[in-house]
């Protein structure tokens, strides 16, 4: 009785689910499509506590659905045409796209059925979770995250890196929206130092429990976007050369400590055992400098004001 | 295989094909941006259904460091792809 009380809740939860993508997909106006993405990310941080996946319920609420929700949201601002033009209209013929994407329907949900089917073999859980006692951290997706595939999340950083470096070379931010109401004011001044506090948190207890970098990292880029919505056009970053420390600082300590344990005969990125945790630590805090720079940077959308540019920027102003 | 890997499978699969469907439809650049980011969720859904083991079993860890790791990619990479729609615009209206 109660195993199928909770089979109607997963039917319910995947039913929304589908409905709010369809709804967000289809409909005619932006901003209620921009509105209902958000409704589907905190709907979907609900579907991963249901699947036993803390972190990313942490992570999906921080970033997917609160910063992705306000990054779409402040590039509503600038979108002059609201209205989404009916489908069908361009290249490829409505019935072809319907029929196409039945089939992709079907071919991948036999491929995953079946793959879900297959039930024998070694699994990776159980290796990584016999070697989690020597990874320095006791939580296993810490450990598997900046332990045992330690060069993804290296490369992940870059990749975040890189992002910035882009959003950062296509010009100018737009200037910071009207000046607060003292609600939001007073907000601010209460939320932001607990969230950097909350931040704080969320990097020391994910070597225990759920959290760590990312989620701290984005905590922190949320306090900096309540700091750009009430009026400090920065959104609380310092000015901009110790901005690019910030955005280097992430992947050059990764690197640094990388390349460092191998004097000691192990490969790159082989933390010696009685080490781990307390590398994983400075990995990890460096990182969240990094994640929180480069999302609030994401978030301004360009150079802040008072970035200084580069010296064929002012030679080109000067013609 | 359990009744949730099903539901939640199968609700996966019906997520990236309504991306896909929309990224290919709408001709917007905000739509489409939105549309594709309705296809990564699906494609995390996909990546957890597989790590879990059931109600009694702790779930997979590999598979949710990897969707960790792609949530933080999809963000960054849908702030490049904004801006750039963002300078497209203005390129086009001058």
């Amino acid at each position: 009785m109660i195993a199928l009380l909770w089979i109607l809740l997963d039917i319910t939860l995947a039913g929304l689910l589908l409905g709010l993508a369809w709804a967000a997909v289809a409909t005619r106006d932006l901003q209620r499509a921009v509105v209902l993405f958000i409704a589907l990310g905190l709907l979907v941080t609900l579907v991963w506590a249901r699947l036993q996946a803390p972190d990313l319920a942490l992570a999906e609420a921080a970033i997917g659905a609160g910063i992705a929700g306000a990054l779409l949201l402040a590039a509503l601002r600038d979108e002059t045409r609201l209205a989404i033009e009916p489908p069908g209209s361009r290249g490829l013929p409505l019935l072809v796209i319907n029929v196409g994407s039945f089939a992709v329907f079907v071919m991948v949900a036999w491929g995953l059925l079946h793959a879900l089917s297959v039930s024998d073999g070694d699994r990776l859980r159980d290796v990584a979770l016999a070697a989690v006692d020597y990874s320095g951290v006791s939580h296993p997706v810490t450990a598997v995250l900046l332990n045992f595939r330690a060069y993804d999340t290296l490369l992940e950083l870059a990749v975040v890196f890189a992002a910035v470096l882009g959003v950062l070379a296509l010009g100018p931010a737009r200037p910071a929206f009207q000046s607060p109401s003292p609600l939001l004011f007073g907000i601010t001044s209460a939320l932001v130092p607990l969230l950097i506090i909350t931040a704080g948190y969320l990097l020391w207890v994910g070597a225990h429990a759920p959290g760590g970098a990312f989620q701290a990292g984005a905590t922190l880029a949320a306090a900096g976007i309540l700091l750009r919505l009430g009026g400090y056009s920065r959104g609380g970053l310092p000015g901009s050369r110790a901005t690019r420390w910030l955005l280097v600082i992430g992947v050059a300590v990764f690197m640094l400590v990388g390349l460092l344990v191998m004097s000691g005969e192990q490969s790159v990125l082989q933390y010696p055992d009685e080490w781990a945790g307390a590398l994983i630590l400075l990995i990890e805090a460096a990182a969240t400098l990094s994640i929180a720079a480069a999302l609030i940077l994401a978030y301004v959308g360009g150079r802040p004001p008072g970035w200084e540019a580069a010296k064929h920027d002012d030679a080109e102003a000067a013609d | 295989m359990l009744a949730q890997s099903i539901i939640y499978g199968l609700a996966a699969v019906g997520l990236f094909v309504i991306g896909l469907r929309g990224a290919l439809l709408h001709s917007s650049a905000l739509a489409r941006i939105l549309a594709i980011n309705v296809c990564g969720i699906g494609v995390f859904l996909m990546f957890v259904v597989v790590a879990w083991r059931g109600p009694d079993a702790s779930p997979d860890p590999v598979p949710h460091a990897l969707v960790l790791t792609g949530i933080v990619v999809a963000v960054s990479a849908t702030a490049l792809a904004l801006v750039l729609a963002r300078r497209l615009q203005e390129l086009e209206d001058d």
